[in-house]
Parts: structure tokens; C-alpha cells; sequence
């Protein structure tokens, strides 16, 4: 078996096993496997920005905002139904990420992460000033009449569950082949050695300005997703907070591997989800795995199976 | 009031903004200025320092002072091991690569926000001042009579806030002397100038960079021991003081310790006055999308060199 078959073999038999998932676990851990699902297409897209262009951002969570706020308020204040407030939800994402991309990458490495930052935070605080519409912190309540799609009831188990699946097939699979096609590869080499891609003859700006689209627009869809799927929209999810879970599960599953951000969401979720059963304080736990990672596990747990056994894992 | 008190008023509340920034940033930007690194845990020092100090304060009894002098001593000292040790524990072990001494940091940042959250519990718990005697300060004004000393109502400030300013003025000039005078001053600037050659000239360049870690985090313990009097010491304090001490090194350009000074003053005063006249949320918005776009297009800040 070639390397490309036995990847192909693993991302297929990943989905196979979360569809049978569904069959085999108790409702409680089907319900969070719904939930991880939709983190896990977040987790994708950061890790296609952080894991393969090299490019480490604070401010994911203004893209997982843009895309739950776009499909949550036109569905709110315009009464769009769920497709077309969906292609909302997408658009500005694109379009938040686009702009964002294309100020913030005028800097470079620490100066990078801050600028995205800030973006976030004020992008975080705009939602707080307009909260006469977005009602703030405490967020709105998207009507589960609403929440169907092609005569689906998505706020229904089974249908979420396999709605799900379906759009973390797509990102899953999307992009894996993009990392594998000519643009990833040079991404690749963008993140190993900018200067040396430059000299090259490739454009590093451009490339990762469609990174940074890219990466946006995917977690953009996580956000539209987790509004539609659980139907609750608020500023939480634009905090901080949300800009550093992606990272977290990221670094924990692996940065730079096709199946990272799922393993490092499942783990990370229950993880916290124990945790919360024990102390209120369960961020603590995140704390410790954090700084445990960067001593002892510097690649995640996929990096470091692919280390040391897989080494054709993709 | 009129504008002109109103103004004036603005500007006292800034200076005091300005000069516990000025203490916490000058903490972040040494860190980078030494080692090079980007200490995300810095805000959660700070938090320490606050907790530190009512903790210290509500075990001595008799008069506020005595409490107040031990924490400003006590506070700072604790919060400056503790970061030391953490150097020593995990920032050394990573040989303090970029990007994971940030994740380390932000690991960092949770287990101290979280283990307070755990033993100091939510609520926020104040500090008695020292003194806190309610000084009038007078307008002029142009009246019927001429020229005449008014006192508007409203338009006073508090000796403790005086005392703060002072405070942060005289412990920056002292950090500046020891800085530029002294031998240990003389060890940091070497070690940040070129830490491999520091190193073969006999220079201990693991334990400068521990003890710098250390004063980065001191510094923002007595910014907070400072301010505690003024604000409660609460578990999320430090989220603030972190974001504002970012902006402020990165305006004043990354390493420069004077660029931080002005920075800290210029923002302070800016945030004290913005704040009087608008509303706040509004006026954060557009103080960070300045702060972006300041970055974006002068990405060595106002007195910085380019890094690359």
C-alpha cells in the first residue's frame, strides 16, 4: 500500500467509525460527539492557518463570531431561513477574514499574533456595543422552528448528529487533499523556511493571505454551524477564550496533522468535561495539559505517533 | 462642572492609569527587551500581587499603613520568586522557543488564574489605603470680578492618588538608574545584547534570565499592590492590566524601555480622558482598532528598531 492510499484508508475509516459512533454509544456521549464534531471543523480550520502555513493567530474566535452572527442575526432580525442565512453566516467570514488578513499580515511572527488579537477583541466589543441587537453576553435563542434545512429538523438527535458528520466530512477530507495539492505543499514550505519560498519565485503574501481566508472561512462555517445545530448565538464565543481553544486542541492533537484537531477535541472535551464534575475551576486542568504539552509533547499526540510509529500518517 | 474642571479631573484619573501602566508594562517589556519572549501570564502576576497584598493586609491589624508597607514589600518579593521558579521549572526546560513559551505562558496564566479562583475565591475584596484624605484643587476662571480662584464642586483627588503617581515615579527612576549605572544593570544589558557572547565573557545568562523574569512579574505586583486601594483584588483583575501592558510595549516599540514610558503616558491619559467623555465600550474599540492599525503600519512601534 502506498503512503496516499493508507491516508486515504485512515480519513475514510475516521468517518466510518464516528458514523458508527452513533450506533454503538449511549445518547449523553452521542449528544457530545455532535457537539465535538462542529469544535473539530473549527480546530480544522485553525489548524490549516497554524499547522501547515505556520501562521499562529489570537484572534479565531472574531471568524467563528462572524459566521455565528451572520447566520444568527439574519436569521433573527431579517427572518432568512436556514440555507440562505447559512451563505450569510459564510460570506462574512470570508469577507471579516479577508480584511483581517490582509492588515494583520503586513506583520510578522509576535506582532502577528497581537494584531489579530486586537481585531478580535474589538470585534468582541462591537457585538457588546450593538447589544440592543445581538443582546450581548447573554446571547439570543434561535427558534427551533427555524433551525431546519432541505425539510430536515436539524434540533432533532439523529439529524444533527449526522448533519454533523457531514460538514466535518467535507472540511475533513477538503482539507486534507488541499494540503496534499501543489498550494499546500507550498504553504508547507511558506511555514519551514518564508524566505527561501520567496526566493523561489513564490509569492509568501498572497499565499497566505488565501490561508488566512481559507483557515477564517472554514471556522466561519463551525460558527454558523454551532448557531444552527444548537440554536443559541452569544458573545461568549467571541472572547478570547474561544481564540485560545482552537489552539489548545490544535497543539494537543498535533499541529500539522490531518486528524489532530479531532483527537484534540475529543481529549480536551473530556478532559474539561470530567474535570467540571470535580471543580468549578476546571480551566485549571487546561492550564496544566498546556504547559505539560510544551515540556514533554511538543508535537500533540498525533505528531508524536507520527514520530515515532506512522510515519506516513499524513 | 464646567469643560475646563471636567478636563482637568479627566486627566488627574489618567495620570494615576498611567502610572500603574507604566509600572506593569515596564515589568513586560524588560521581559522582552532580556529574553525575547512574550510573557502572556504577566496579567495573572499582577492579579497576584493584588491578592498578595489583601491577604497581608487583612492578617496585620492596627493602622492601614502598617499593613499597606509590609504588602508593598511582601507582595512583590513572593510574585517575583514565584516567577522565577516558573522560569527556572518550565520556560528554561523549553530553551524559550517563541511560540511554546507562549503556550507555556498561557498554561501558566490558567493555573494561577484558577488556583486563586480555588483558594481566594470569586469575590472581590478591597484593600484599606494607607491615607485617603479628599484634597479640593482650584479653577480659574474669568468672572465679573476678573480673574478668580473658584473651587467647583466634584473637582478633587485623593492624597492616596497622589501618593500612587509618586510612588511609580520614584520606582521607575530607581529601575532606571540600577539599569544604567549599576553592575547588575550593566549583566542585564549584555545579556540582552548579545547573550552568547555575555555568556563567554562569564556572565550566567540562565540565572540573569530567571531574575529578570522574576523583576518583569515584581513590577507588576507593585503596580497592583499600588492600585488595590483604589480597585478590589479579584481573580480576573489581571485581564485588563495584561491587554493594556501589550499595547502599551507594542506602541512604544518592542525592547524600548523609554518608548514604554511615553507609550504608558500617552495611552493612561488618553484612556482617563476618552472614558470621562464617552462611553467606555466605545472608547476600548476604538483604542484597540488604533492599537491594530498602528501595528499594522508601524510594526516597530513609536521608538523601536525593526526586529528581524
Amino acid at each position: 500500500m502506498t503512503d496516499t492510499q493508507r491516508s486515504q484508508g485512515l480519513h475514510l475509516g475516521v468517518i466510518a467509525l464516528l458514523a458508527a459512533a452513533f450506533f454503538i454509544l449511549p445518547t449523553y456521549h452521542v449528544g457530545n460527539l455532535s457537539r465535538i464534531m462542529v469544535l473539530a471543523i473549527y480546530a480544522i480550520g485553525y489548524n490549516f492557518l497554524f499547522g501547515y502555513t505556520g501562521l499562529l493567530s489570537l484572534g479565531h474566535a472574531l471568524f467563528f463570531a462572524a459566521g455565528m452572527y451572520g447566520l444568527g442575526l439574519s436569521m433573527e432580525l431579517f427572518d432568512l431561513s436556514a440555507a440562505p442565512a447559512l451563505i450569510v453566516g459564510l460570506a462574512s467570514a470570508l469577507v471579516v477574514s479577508a480584511v483581517i488578513g490582509f492588515l494583520a499580515l503586513r506583520t510578522s511572527g509576535v506582532s502577528f499574533m497581537i494584531v489579530t488579537l486586537m481585531f478580535a477583541q474589538a470585534g468582541y466589543l462591537t457585538i457588546l456595543y450593538f447589544g440592543s441587537y445581538t443582546r450581548g453576553d447573554e446571547g439570543f435563542v434561535i427558534p427551533q422552528a427555524d433551525r431546519a434545512m432541505f425539510g430536515f429538523d436539524l434540533s432533532n438527535d439523529t439529524t444533527r448528529y449526522f448533519a454533523a458528520l457531514l460538514l466535518f466530512s467535507i472540511c475533513f477530507l477538503a482539507v486534507a487533499r488541499l494540503v496534499q495539492s501543489p498550494f499546500g505543499r507550498t504553504l508547507i514550505a511558506i511555514r519551514e523556511n518564508e524566505e527561501r519560498a520567496r526566493m523561489l519565485g513564490y509569492n509568501t503574501v498572497s499565499h497566505k493571505l488565501k490561508a488566512v481566508i481559507i483557515s477564517g472561512t472554514i471556522s466561519g462555517l463551525a460558527g454558523a454551524a454551532y448557531a444552527l445545530l444548537f440554536g443559541y448565538a452569544g458573545a461568549t464565543f467571541a472572547t478570547v477564550q474561544y481564540s485560545i481553544f482552537p489552539l489548545l486542541w490544535v497543539l494537543l492533537g498535533g499541529a500539522g496533522t490531518t486528524i489532530g484537531p479531532l483527537i484534540g477535541v475529543i481529549f480536551m472535551f473530556y478532559l474539561i468535561d470530567l474535570s467540571s464534575s470535580i471543580t468549578s475551576a476546571y480551566m485549571l486542568i487546561a492550564g496544566v495539559v498546556l504547559v505539560l504539552l510544551t515540556l514533554f509533547a511538543p508535537q500533540g499526540l498525533a505528531g508524536e505517533l507520527r514520530k515515532r510509529v506512522f510515519k506516513w500518517m499524513p | 462642572m464646567d469643560f475646563g474642571p471636567h478636563l482637568l479631573l479627566a486627566s488627574l484619573e489618567g495620570a494615576v492609569t498611567a502610572a500603574i501602566l507604566a509600572l506593569t508594562a515596564m515589568g513586560l517589556s524588560i521581559v522582552f527587551g532580556v529574553m525575547r519572549v512574550v510573557n502572556v501570564a504577566h496579567g495573572e502576576f499582577y492579579m497576584l500581587g493584588a491578592v498578595i497584598a489583601w491577604w497581608v493586609t487583612s492578617l496585620v491589624g492596627g493602622h492601614p499603613a502598617i499593613g499597606f508597607v509590609l504588602a508593598l514589600g511582601i507582595a512583590p518579593l513572593v510574585v517575583g520568586l514565584m516567577a522565577a521558579a516558573a522560569d527556572k521549572l518550565i520556560l528554561q526546560k523549553i530553551n524559550y522557543d517563541p511560540d511554546r513559551t507562549i503556550v507555556a505562558t498561557i498554561g501558566l496564566m490558567y493555573i494561577i488564574q484558577q488556583t486563586t479562583l480555588m483558594t481566594f475565591g470569586p469575590d472581590a475584596r478591597p484593600v484599606q489605603p494607607p491615607f485617603n484624605t479628599r484634597l479640593a484643587l482650584p479653577w480659574f476662571e474669568y468672572g465679573e470680578s476678573g480673574f478668580a480662584m473658584v473651587w467647583p464642586w466634584g473637582l478633587s483627588i485623593t492624597s492616596y492618588k497622589l501618593f500612587v503617581i509618586v510612588a511609580a515615579v520614584a520606582i521607575l527612576t530607581t529601575l532606571w538608574l540600577v539599569i544604567t549605572r549599576s553592575k547588575i544593570g550593566l549583566i542585564m544589558r549584555a545579556t540582552q545584547l548579545d547573550s552568547e557572547t555575555a555568556q563567554a565573557f562569564g556572565v550566567p545568562v540562565d540565572r540573569v534570565y530567571m531574575w529578570v523574569f522574576g523583576l518583569g512579574a515584581g513590577l507588576a505586583a507593585v503596580g497592583a499592590v499600588l492600585v488595590v486601594p483604589i480597585q478590589q483584588a479579584h481573580y480576573l483583575m489581571g485581564h485588563d492590566p495584561l491587554l493594556l501592558a501589550f499595547i502599551t510595549v507594542i506602541i512604544g516599540g518592542l525592547g524600548s524601555l523609554p518608548g514604554t514610558i511615553i507609550a504608558a503616558i500617552l495611552i493612561g491619559m488618553s484612556d482617563g480622558v476618552i472614558s470621562v467623555f464617552f462611553s467606555p465600550t466605545l472608547a476600548k474599540i476604538i483604542a484597540t482598532l488604533v492599537v491594530a492599525m498602528v501595528l499594522a503600519f508601524r510594526p516597530q512601534g513609536l521608538l523601536g528598531r525593526s526586529v528581524h
